[in-house]
């Protein structure tokens, strides 16, 4: 059985999909998979995912309806807006929302990690997250990643 | 070609037609072949991608009006 480990360090909604989508892939194509969630990457790990927002702001590949000078963008409740609209694409684009592809990488056995240092940094409360995750440090996400085919940094 | 299964996944983008598939497949017998209905472009190469690396034979893939019907038997 092939091996992928991925390494989830952001939390914004366009960053968050590329693992999803990976993990939840592999797994169906019958490959053990071990998401290592550290730092931002947590989010995707959060019960309630509706918070997990993108911000216009130092993104500039992202695509605008109208050109948007970046003073603009820093105006408090763009970020949202800018939330809600990609959600709104997103529905209507036939993709798959974060919450259905976690769902499905835990249908399909990705395990998911979390690194136990940045919970401790950043004073997570553990009751936020799911259930089933294992708490650990780099050397438990090597002992996987050493006998990975793949392994991804994202 | 005759199917025991019909899968819909019109309107469903990258990975959901792949994962349904995977899905689907997991409720039927051996040798009984399934039909997926996608409207995903990039489909065809990731349902051949998926026969080759599931074991899966696909047994047809083609186009109708902007639909891409698969016939893929479960192994």
């Amino acid at each position: 059985m092939k091996k992928m480990g991925i390494i989830a360090t952001k939390g914004t909604l366009d960053m968050a999909y590329p693992p999803l989508i990976l993990a939840s892939t592999a797994a169906a194509l019958g490959w053990d998979v071990q998401v290592f969630c550290t730092f931002y990457g947590l989010e995707l790990l959060r019960k309630n995912m509706d918070g997990i927002r993108v911000s216009p702001l130092a993104n500039p590949a992202m695509p605008m309806p109208v050109p948007m000078p970046v003073f603009v963008q820093a105006l408090p409740g763009m970020e949202a807006m800018a939330t809600m609209m990609m959600k709104q694409k997103i529905k209507s684009k036939g993709v798959a929302s974060l919450q259905e592809l976690r769902d499905m990488c835990i249908e399909a056995d990705v395990k998911f990690v979390a690194c136990q240092m940045t919970v401790d940094l950043f004073e997570f409360d553990k009751n936020e997250f799911i259930g089933g995750v294992d708490y650990v440090g780099a050397a438990s996400f090597m002992e996987f990643a050493g006998e990975a085919d793949v392994c991804l940094f994202i | 070609m005759n199917f025991d299964k019909e899968l819909d996944t019109r309107g469903m983008n990258c990975p959901l037609p792949i994962l349904k598939t995977k899905k689907a497949l997991a409720d039927m017998t051996a040798g009984q072949i399934l039909k997926v209905i996608s409207t995903d472009a990039g489909s065809v190469k990731d349902m051949q991608a998926f026969a080759n690396q599931t074991g899966n034979p696909l047994m047809s893939s083609s186009e109708e009006k902007g639909e891409y019907i698969f016939m893929m038997q479960k192994k």
